[in-house]
């Protein structure tokens, strides 16, 4: 039977199992839409940018970990997914990009919506194509799947001139999707002398990153950190690996770390650096990154053992496989020594929350309506101060309930991802904390909420400010504030009802508490603004290149110190 | 030649982007990228590539990258001396 190429991407894309896409149709991706408009097993999701596009994507693989995928058209369209494709690099997040170009014979004549998408994605991707044939897509599109899910995930673009897209050539049978090759299998006398280094450790750490959620090795982890006795730390991208409440779960590591996370740290001598990457903002300044400590580090990507800090003794492997091999060598501990001082540095220096009972404090409004949320939740943030405290004190119950833009740090991430999430799970509730600079980044996929019916609560801490710009200015810059503060302030409810979803002002509400309960209980989409105050910091801090033991508590200590210059 | 150089031998796929994939990765990680020469193998589906780079603790990083690249087939490490450079340099000895 004959197919053009627009169909094979189409007809390759539903034997893959995708049901639903987002994107955006333009000039030069009209075939693949056209071809779309046949589909009856692919629902297509009108994103208003196609970053957000991107994010939706993001959102959906992050929520259930399949790859997902979105579409755009050459020229602005390709520009415009840059940043959500980046934002997938940095985090391995298995997003496949398929864009549209202006048909080969006007490929570098500079043709109206012409871009190089293939040299603007390559840095920015795990692999890109750009495809000469219509042939060539029963090769290139599988393959895309495989090298996005494979080994250390990560985004895959497919740029595809409307001339292959409209190319009609004679399909025989279409390719099967292979699995994802296995992974090295760890080796056993390695698992042996690893075990050894562990089961002689007196304080060991777990220190696990987003490669436990990619490789599912929850279960895996808290065997063995229940076996060992041994507290677990977690960067910005392993939140939710264990459980928040778990009694040997001791913070999120890094720049705004408790205080009793990083003595705890300090004091280790055995780090176990699972599916991590030493990023600075986990590790601040790394010669003084436990410096005490043997490290064993265990990850997919062998290009990051070694890369910012020297292992013990490494092991290129899926998580979850090489802790299957090493739990059997492992042996129980019966000594709770160690989890004492946990528990005692704990309260001597615990996370600070201050106003936690407050609905307009920063911290308050997420333990508060965090403890409103009923049944299956997910939960997506934007960058800044709220996402901080997201991730310091918000209680994870899971893996993949919590999806943050770590590497990148796109504010405008959290809306279009929490629309991801809530497209693969309409039974859950998706919360997007958000502040009002980082929604105004990606505000107009708030129709999305309206038009596809979704339950998302959009929660604004808002300051009127680029807070953590703001911050930093305050404590490192003298206070001198330059450009962190809006002049015209937004009404958010005002926009939230003209994108046609519900809108709450927590501020001039006669009963914030009940009005919130009842918003956070329902099963519709609201906005919800939520007034906080500027001069609020998020505390500890690490000064950006410093060393993790010279965080800053509070205010009063930076003014001693002598940071406030 | 002195030990401050290696040479890397690649075997790649043979298509147009394959170039910008791997001078990229120099680029964007701030690798020393000394000299490159490519051409395509007797099977023109791949390319052999030549590529002089600096001897330093970077290097195994650089390896490992450069095996990420999933054109890239193989990557052989030869010292320093190896002919692939030694005899090309005749045709880039002067500075004019």
């Amino acid at each position: 039977m004959k197919y053009t190429g627009a169909e094979i991407i189409i007809k390759l894309l539903e034997k893959r199992g995708i049901c639903q896409l987002s994107g955006i149709p333009g000039g030069a991706n009209l075939p693949i839409y056209d071809a779309l408009s046949k589909s009856k097993k692919i629902r297509h999701i009108l994103a208003r940018h196609e970053q957000g596009a991107g994010f939706i994507a993001q959102g959906q693989a992050r929520s259930n970990g399949e790859v997902a995928v979105f579409l755009a058209t050459s020229g602005p369209g390709a520009t415009n997914a840059i940043t959500a494709v980046a934002d997938a690099k940095l985090d391995s997040i298995p997003v496949v990009c398929i864009t549209g170009q202006v048909p080969q014979s006007l490929i570098g004549t500079d043709a109206f919506q012409e871009i190089d998408s293939y040299g603007l994605s390559t840095p920015i991707t795990k692999h890109n194509y750009f495809v000469r044939s219509a042939a060539e897509l029963l090769e290139v599109i599988p393959e895309a799947f495989r090298i996005a899910e494979e080994g250390r995930p990560g985004p895959v673009w497919i740029d595809v001139p409307k001339d292959v897209q409209n190319e009609e050539i004679e399909v025989e049978a279409f390719p099967e999707f292979e699995g994802k090759a296995p992974s090295h299998t760890p080796s056993i006398p390695k698992i042996i002398t690893m075990s050894k280094l562990i089961n002689s450790a007196e304080r060991p750490i777990l220190y696990i990153g987003g490669g436990a959620i990619h490789s599912s090795a929850h279960e895996e982890i808290c065997a063995l950190a229940e076996r060992l006795k041994a507290p677990v730390v977690s960067s910005l991208m392993g939140l939710g690996t264990i459980p928040v409440a778990h009694p040997q779960f001791a913070g999120m590591l890094g720049m705004h770390a408790a205080r009793y996370t990083q003595k705890l740290l300090e004091e280790c001598d055995l780090l176990m650096a699972f599916g991590v990457r030493f990023d600075d903002r986990a590790t601040g300044k790394i010669s003084e990154f436990c410096p005490q400590a043997k490290i064993v580090h265990i990850d997919i990507d062998p290009s990051e053992i070694g890369k910012l800090k020297q292992p013990t003794i490494s092991m290129e492997a899926d998580l979850r496989d090489a802790l299957d091999a090493l739990l059997p060598h492992v042996l129980e501990r019966s000594d709770k020594t160690w989890l004492k001082r946990l528990e005692e540095l704990k309260e001597r220096f615990p996370l600070e929350t201050p106003n936690a009972g407050s609905l307009f404090s920063p911290y308050g409004i997420l333990l508060q309506s965090a403890k409103m949320l009923e049944g299956e939740f997910f939960v997506t943030t934007d960058v800044g101060q709220h996402q901080m405290r997201v991730a310091q004190c918000f209680p994870f119950e899971k893996p993949r309930q919590w999806m943050t833009s770590g590497g990148l740090g796109t504010m405008g991430f959290g809306l279009p991802a929490a629309i991801g999430a809530a497209l693969e799970h309409p039974e859950a509730t998706a919360v997007c904390y958000t502040g009002d600079g980082s929604l105004l980044m990606n505000i107009q996929e708030l129709a999305l909420i309206a038009e596809e019916g979704l339950n998302i609560k959009v929660i604004v801490s808002n300051n009127d400010s680029l807070g953590l710009v703001y911050q930093q200015q305050s404590l490192f810059y003298g206070k001198r504030e330059m450009a962190s503060r809006y002049q015209q302030r937004v009404d958010f409810c005002q926009i939230a009802e003209g994108f046609g979803i519900e809108a709450i002002d927590l501020g001039k509400v006669e009963n914030p508490q009940s009005t919130l309960e009842q918003a956070m209980k329902s099963k519709e989409g609201v906005l919800i603004n939520v007034p906080i105050s500027v001069e609020d910091h998020v505390f500890p801090m690490v000064p950006p290149g410093g060393a993790n033991h010279e965080m800053i508590c509070g205010l009063k200590e930076t003014a001693q110190k002598g940071a406030l210059s | 030649m002195s030990a401050e150089w290696t040479t890397l031998e690649l075997k790649v796929n043979n298509h147009p982007g394959v170039m910008l994939h791997v001078v990229g990765l120099f680029s964007r990680r701030a690798f020393n990228l000394e000299g490159i020469a490519c051409l395509p193998c007797r099977d023109d589906r791949f390319s052999r590539m030549w590529l002089r780079v600096k001897n330093d603790s970077k290097l195994p990083q650089i390896v490992e990258q450069l095996k990420k690249l999933h054109d890239t087939r193989e990557v052989r490490e030869h010292e320093a001396s190896h002919e692939a450079f030694e005899r090309l340099e005749q045709f880039f000895g002067t500075s004019d």
